[in-house]
């Protein structure tokens, strides 16, 4: 038994197969809700209501041509999709869910699991690097940038419900609020929440921030000259990132999973999608705004909200009211 | 050129561009330090081909030029040839001419305003925008019967007739339409994302505005106060009250405000020809099928600016020359201009804000690289000749 544990832990859940089933899920809840603020209909043939849209978009990308371009480095270029997969999927294992466990919980995981998501952008400006392209190359240099914008309020943010916690490990900053006897203390992070999701948003690449493959400026940023395979690999990897991102707020800023397998698990999954609805709300109500301003609002507004949240927090501990 | 700056080709295929064209631009980081344009993938011969035709057979071609102001291409042409047979064309007609340019305009409009904010990655506007534009083809449908290519212009009026009932029809679809624009006003004018993104972008200073000879409401939002249908007023816009909105922010918010209350200004103008429609009849009864010769320059306040036409009859029922001068011909020298010294993400909205139609404004010359007779533009004779050589060798076609 003491192998098949990890075993179904990795493939199972909230391993592979979890991840790859709720991930498309989560992209069609997004594309569908959307679409219903745009007054369209989103996804509807492939599936209840189009649900199976996400797969048989990745499983015709499967099957199209895959083209390397002739000037690009051939192994970087093949190998950025699968790292950026298996930095998502892993940062998915460190998720606390099965009230509040984590298979592979340690002190300090969490540390582990922002180094691992911010893999993907790095994965990102290296695949536009190295497919020399004009386009490639201006989103690589966009990802890099936006990087340095969102990352350092991301983790200011993430900090907050830590200190409160005074814990380096996801599961224990999870269970805080229920083992302290006092569930307010999660409302008190209210900014921090904000703070988080608009950075997670921005990690994301979506609306009001997918500066990096602005469609219509740079086709399709560092993606432009991927296709068939490795471009659905980076279709996965994008809706893995959504779905642990979001879930690792959830844990963080929510309350956790608690309940045991079951309810912990409907928990989980509950959460989650609270939060890709609040993303899918903020990218539907603003318009993409430039490199130059993302820099600036994320430095002007959203670094010093997560620097008072952290004040906040800090006043609060060393009075002993938490 | 400096050792950082390198050249991004924007088209002849891409996604900010709905229509083949091509930019240069020279990129230094993310700002812009050159830009060139070019123009010629789309040329369809359309001046050439009306050579061929009558008068009649001329006006479903041209209203082919452009899917969105097919209406201002007919109507322009027209015109010309009313002059040329000395036509006074009755008022009811000229009345339902004008009522569907203008709700052309408003189509149109409504049409930009959509990828503009598609441009700066607004996608929920341009979807809103979009929904409510289908009112506007809904009734262009109801008194024409087709949403593109209206087919309603004729030379001496128009070919259909609306009832009471489609008259109250449009002004009850109007009303609505209108709530909607006030709220797109207040979007486009206070959202802030969208409001970065146009504000203090693609300048036009009005000197500038006035040598390069923009025109419509790109020239208009750089306070250039020019209008044909107020300055040469034709069909039935001399009987109608309406303002020459202009703007002195000479950005893409201006040319934004200027489009949106334009249609505003339209839906009173659509308002008020239909609360004073006259009767009668709708088209000259009985007209000739040839000109006497002369030439007509005829101008038209197309929804992207002014449209010219020039014909050259001469006593026979086709047309000895057409030449079609499209709005965007003299408004994309501007536009590519007003892009060097801001940032890349800035090119789509800026390209955009003429809303440029490249098929309309097509214009080709091969250029022969001749060793014997030296480099020079081919000649009629000569293209006609390449052509026939070209077909006959790739696709096996005897002419």
């Amino acid at each position: 038994m003491e192998f098949v544990m990890p075993l179904i832990y990795i493939l199972v859940f909230p391993g592979f197969l979890f991840q790859m089933v709720f991930s498309t899920f989560l992209e069609w809840m997004d594309r569908k809700f959307y679409a219903r603020m745009q007054s369209r209909r989103g996804p509807l043939y492939t599936g209840w209501h189009g649900m199976l849209q996400p797969v048989a978009d990745i499983f015709k990308l499967f099957f199209k041509e895959d083209i390397t371009p002739v000037g690009a480095d051939r192994f970087m270029f093949s190998f950025m999709p699968v790292l950026g997969l298996a930095s998502v999927l892993t940062a998915g294992l460190y998720l606390p869910v099965w009230h509040f466990t984590s298979y592979s919980s340690f002190e300090g995981d969490i540390i582990v699991t922002l180094y691992l998501l911010s893999i993907p952008s790095l994965v990102l400006f290296l695949a536009g690097w190295f497919s020399v392209s004009p386009f490639s190359l201006i989103g690589a240099t966009r990802v890099l940038t936006q990087l340095f914008a969102y990352e350092v309020p991301f983790f200011l943010a993430l900090l907050s419900p830590a200190v409160v916690a005074g814990s380096w490990q996801i599961q224990k900053i999870a269970v805080f609020p229920w083992t302290s006897g006092s569930p307010w203390i999660l409302l008190l992070q209210l900014i921090a929440f904000v703070v988080a999701l608009l950075t997670l948003q921005a990690k994301l690449e979506r609306v009001p921030f997918d500066i990096p493959e602005a469609e219509t400026e740079v086709v399709g940023g560092p993606l432009t000259e991927y296709s068939g395979k490795k471009l659905a690999l980076f279709r996965l990897q994008k809706d893995v990132l959504l779905l642990v991102g979001s879930a690792f707020i959830a844990a963080l800023f929510l309350g956790g999973f608690p309940g045991g397998i079951w309810l912990g698990g409907l928990q989980l999954i509950v959460k989650t999608m609270m939060v890709v609805f609040l993303l899918s709300l903020v990218r539907a109500a603003f318009a993409r705004i430039r490199i130059d301003q993302i820099v600036g609002f994320s430095w002007k507004y959203l670094a010093p909200a997560s620097l008072v949240q952290l004040l906040l927090v800090l006043l609060l501990k060393g009075n002993g009211v938490i | 050129m400096a050792e950082t700056t390198f050249r991004v080709p924007f088209g002849p295929q891409h996604p900010l561009l709905k229509e083949p064209a091509k930019f240069d631009f020279d990129i230094n980081g993310e700002e812009i330090v050159g830009a060139r344009m070019n123009i010629g993938y789309n040329h369809r011969g359309i001046e050439k081909a009306c050579e061929a035709r009558n008068y009649y057979q001329c006006i479903y071609l041209l209203e082919r030029i452009c899917g969105i102001c097919s209406h201002s291409h007919t109507t322009a042409f027209i015109q010309a040839v009313e002059e040329l047979m000395h036509l006074e064309i009755p008022k009811r007609g000229s009345y339902l001419r004008t009522l569907v340019c203008e709700l052309e305009r408003l189509h149109s409009h409504l049409l930009w305003l959509g990828v503009a904010a598609h441009e700066v990655g607004f996608d929920t506007l341009f979807m809103y925008v979009w929904r409510d534009r289908e009112t506007v083809m809904d009734l262009l449908e109801e008194i024409s019967g087709n949403r593109v290519n209206y087919a309603i212009n004729t030379i001496g009026g128009v070919r259909r007739d609306i009832t009471e009932d489609q008259r109250k029809k449009i002004l009850g679809m109007l009303a609505p339409l209108k709530k909607r624009l006030d709220y797109y006003a207040q979007i486009g004018t206070h959202e802030a994302s969208f409001v970065g993104r146009i504000k203090g972008v693609g300048m036009l200073p009005t000197k500038r505005a006035h040598e390069m000879c923009a025109v419509g409401p790109f020239a208009r939002a750089s306070a250039v106060d020019t209008d044909v249908r107020r300055d040469d007023p034709y069909a039935a816009y001399k009987e109608l009250e309406f303002k020459v909105i202009t703007h002195d922010s000479c950005d893409i918010l201006g040319r934004v405000i200027v489009r949106v209350l334009e249609m505003v200004e339209s839906c009173k103008m659509i308002e008020q020809m239909l609360t004073n429609l006259p009767e009668g009849e709708i088209c000259v009864p009985k007209v000739s099928r040839k000109t006497p010769a002369g030439a007509v320059v005829s101008r038209y306040e197309a929804p992207r600016g002014e449209d010219v036409h020039f014909v050259r009859g001469n006593g026979t029922d086709k047309p000895e020359r057409v030449r079609v001068r499209a709005p965007t011909m003299a408004n994309l020298e501007a536009a590519t201009e007003s892009v060097v010294g801001a940032f890349v993400a800035d090119i789509p909205i800026a390209i955009a804000s003429i809303d440029p139609c490249f098929s309309c404004t097509d214009r080709m010359a091969i250029v022969l690289n001749d060793r014997k007779r030296g480099t020079r533009i081919a000649t009629w004779e000569e293209l006609r000749r390449h052509g026939i050589d070209w077909y006959r060798k790739n696709k096996g076609i005897r002419f």
